[in-house]
């Protein structure tokens, strides 16, 4: 305990460190902001009373089910908030301002993708999911296939999920704090890292769910002061604060009309699919489903986390509009004062100009703070889904086939978190300079046709089988990534060809009935043996997932 | 031991009462968001001038605008319904499924 406390609180103020120390002698360089005190000395805060919840967390987290889903007994507000904080990433704060900032209502089309799919998961998953599931969602589509062999293929395609997304994370990571902080990039990537690996190694689900809740609360209030300060420029009036933005807007008219997002609607349809149903396939969310008591909380955890990414979504139009007037008439954030021209600090940061015009240089300062903890709380709980994927389904239930001890699975869990935090830095430094833009629609096309399809299948069609499982799957997994190899964002922009071989940017219309079908066929032409006893296995499976009888339960101490 | 009590529980009849009456709840809400929730995505896709069109003469709000917001409160009020029918209805029939399981085994 000594030791973990001193190791604690040694990364802790060397991250602190880290961050008042790097900015100085480098300001001037590109892009490079000054070094902005406020937001560091408000991100301290926010590690230090984190790390506190860490090392209150570490001594709470002694059996497997503490380190996967704390125990299970996060509440349905709780978790709610959790969700919402993994859900709300960097990305939404900052690129969703700049698209509305930029494309005005197709921003908003977005953001309706982004959250219909909650309300569909209710209805269908959440209740299913809960009742089924233990640690990560394999264990439900392997409940009554063959674990080895489903396992593995769960924990691959969650893997290529987690790693994806990682990327992207990280490498937005590093831009953002270089800008916001006028920090080094590798020291921001490190720092991210660094910070993440403690977070999960000593504190497991328990600190991670604690961080995503105070990141939540943190973008919550922070984004309502922005909107609500913004707003009170125009009399609290939408109507005045639309007119005004589509009269000096360059689009005019057209910035609410939906434009160039979707201009055809297949991939239009293609968007709203993997949108939609990526969701109900990410690890790390579905994951956030089995650290509640029951089936009851997790129906309240998804109308808190949709009431809290519903409202938030709004905010963000609002904050996009007013910044078409607050910071795109303002000479102070264009490079060499053109209104009209490059923003400072490049298109993502209209949110924080817009902080910084209307609550000045403490608001800046929150908002970056905000920021920084948003990718925390967001790789933190991926870096635990990618650990868990390592250690229930890869080592626990395949290479030690369920007789592995409670310690050894947590030693496991610890390094493989560990291994994954290297592997994140190291991609994160390799990737800086790459155009990572795809890299979040792969994360979502594979989530969407290679986790979501055999895990509905599989919760609702007892003709599934091993086979079935597997084919559809591996198909989806492969059929995901070649599509969006061969589309424009990789096959042109990445690897310079001068045309794509797959003519559409979104994979899911075409990625997700390839998983369907192979599953189907491949269920239904399966005569085995095995298979018959699979087909039987789910009339009990069905009223488990029904009533919930048999459930794991959070009285695991 | 637990296969026999699934069994018991599925021979309920309530337990086919629970499975049709949540089913046909859940779905039907779910197919009422993915049919507004699709309809609109064909309508940005098929007619987009008609979102950009202003809600009443005069009026600074868009058709779009308007009917988004609808959606993001319709949608949520929709889980507000279903967590309230299953918080409740749902999981007192589901007690007193396995409760009557259970008497049956002693």
């Amino acid at each position: 305990m000594n030791r973990l406390t001193r190791i604690v609180s040694a990364v802790g103020l060397f991250a602190v460190a880290a961050a008042a120390l790097a900015g100085g002698p480098l300001e001037g360089i590109t892009e490079k902001q000054p070094t902005n005190w406020h937001a560091i000395i408000m991100f301290c805060l926010f590690v230090t009373m984190t790390m506190g919840i860490t090392y209150w967390a570490a001594s709470r987290t002694k059996s497997t089910a503490d380190f996967y889903t704390a125990g299970g007994g996060i509440t349905g507000f709780q978790n709610g908030l959790a969700i919402a904080g993994d859900y709300m990433s960097a990305a939404t704060l900052l690129g969703l301002t700049a698209m509305v900032y930029t494309q005005g209502y197709d921003g908003y089309i977005y953001m309706l993708c982004f959250f219909a799919g909650w309300p569909v998961i209710l209805f269908l998953m959440a209740e299913r999911l809960r009742n089924l599931g233990k640690f990560t969602f394999s264990d439900i589509t392997a409940y009554r296939l063959d674990q080895g062999k489903v396992r593995t293929m769960a924990a691959i395609s969650s893997l290529t999920v987690v790693c994806f997304y990682l990327i992207a994370q990280m490498v937005g990571a590093g831009q953002l704090i270089k800008l916001l902080f006028g920090l080094e990039y590798n020291t921001a990537i490190f720092a991210v890292g660094i910070l993440m690996m403690v977070y999960v190694t000593f504190g497991g689900m328990v600190a991670t769910t604690w961080v995503q809740i105070i990141k939540a609360c943190m973008l919550l209030c922070g984004g309502t002061l922005v909107m609500f300060l913004a707003m009170s420029e125009f009399g609290f009036s939408f109507g005045a604060l639309m007119e005004k933005a589509t009269n000096v807007h360059k689009l005019g008219e057209k910035l609410m009309y939906p434009g160039a997002l979707l201009k055809d609607p297949v991939t239009a349809i293609s968007l709203g699919l993997g949108l939609m149903f990526g969701t109900a396939g990410l690890p790390h969310i579905l994951m956030r489903f089995f650290t509640v008591t029951d089936a009851k909380e997790a129906r309240k955890s998804v109308l808190y986390a949709s009431g809290f990414v519903a409202y938030f979504f709004n905010v963000i139009f609002l904050m996009g509009l007013a910044g078409i007037l607050i910071v795109g008439q303002n000479p102070e954030f264009f490079e060499g004062g053109t209104v009209g021209g490059k923003l400072v600090g490049g298109g993502n940061m209209v949110a924080m100009h817009l902080a910084k015009a209307v609550g000045g240089n403490m608001l800046l300062g929150f908002l970056a703070a905000v920021a920084f903890a948003t990718i925390l709380a967001v790789v933190s709980g991926l870096a635990l889904a990618g650990a868990s994927a390592i250690s229930h389904d890869i080592y626990a239930r395949v290479i030690m086939k369920g007789q592995a001890s409670e310690a050894s699975e947590i030693r496991v869990s610890k390094i493989a978190t560990i291994c994954l935090g290297a592997v994140a830095i190291v991609l994160g430094i390799l990737f800086e300079k790459q155009n990572i833009a795809f890299m979040v629609g792969l994360a979502f096309g594979v989530a969407a046709a290679a986790n979501f399809p055999v895990l509905i299948l599989s919760m609702y069609w007892k003709g599934l089988t091993t086979r079935g499982a597997l084919v559809g799957g591996y198909g989806g997994l492969v059929s995901a990534v070649l599509f969006v190899l061969f589309s424009k964002s990789v096959w042109v922009d990445v690897l310079g060809n001068a045309a794509p071989l797959f003519p559409y940017t979104q994979p899911a219309l075409f990625a997700m009935p390839v998983a369907f079908l192979l599953a189907y066929f491949f269920s239904k032409t399966d005569s085995s043996v095995r298979a018959e006893q699979e087909i039987e296995a789910f009339a009990d499976q069905y009223v488990r997932a029904q009533t919930g009888y048999g459930a794991a339960s959070a009285s695991n101490h | 031991m637990s296969s026999a009590m699934y069994e018991r529980m599925r021979g309920n009849p309530k337990f086919q009462d629970l499975v049709a009456r949540r089913g046909r709840f859940a779905w039907t809400l779910a197919f009422i968001v993915l049919a507004m929730f699709y309809g609109f995505v064909m309508v940005v896709a098929f007619n987009p001038v008609s979102l950009g069109q202003p809600i009443a003469e005069g009026s600074k709000v868009t058709v779009g605008v308007a009917v988004e917001l609808f959606m993001f409160i319709f949608f949520w009020v929709l889980t507000a319904v279903y967590v309230k029918r299953a918080n409740s209805e749902f999981d007192a029939l589901t007690q007193e499924i396995v409760k009557e399981a259970w008497k049956e085994s002693k």
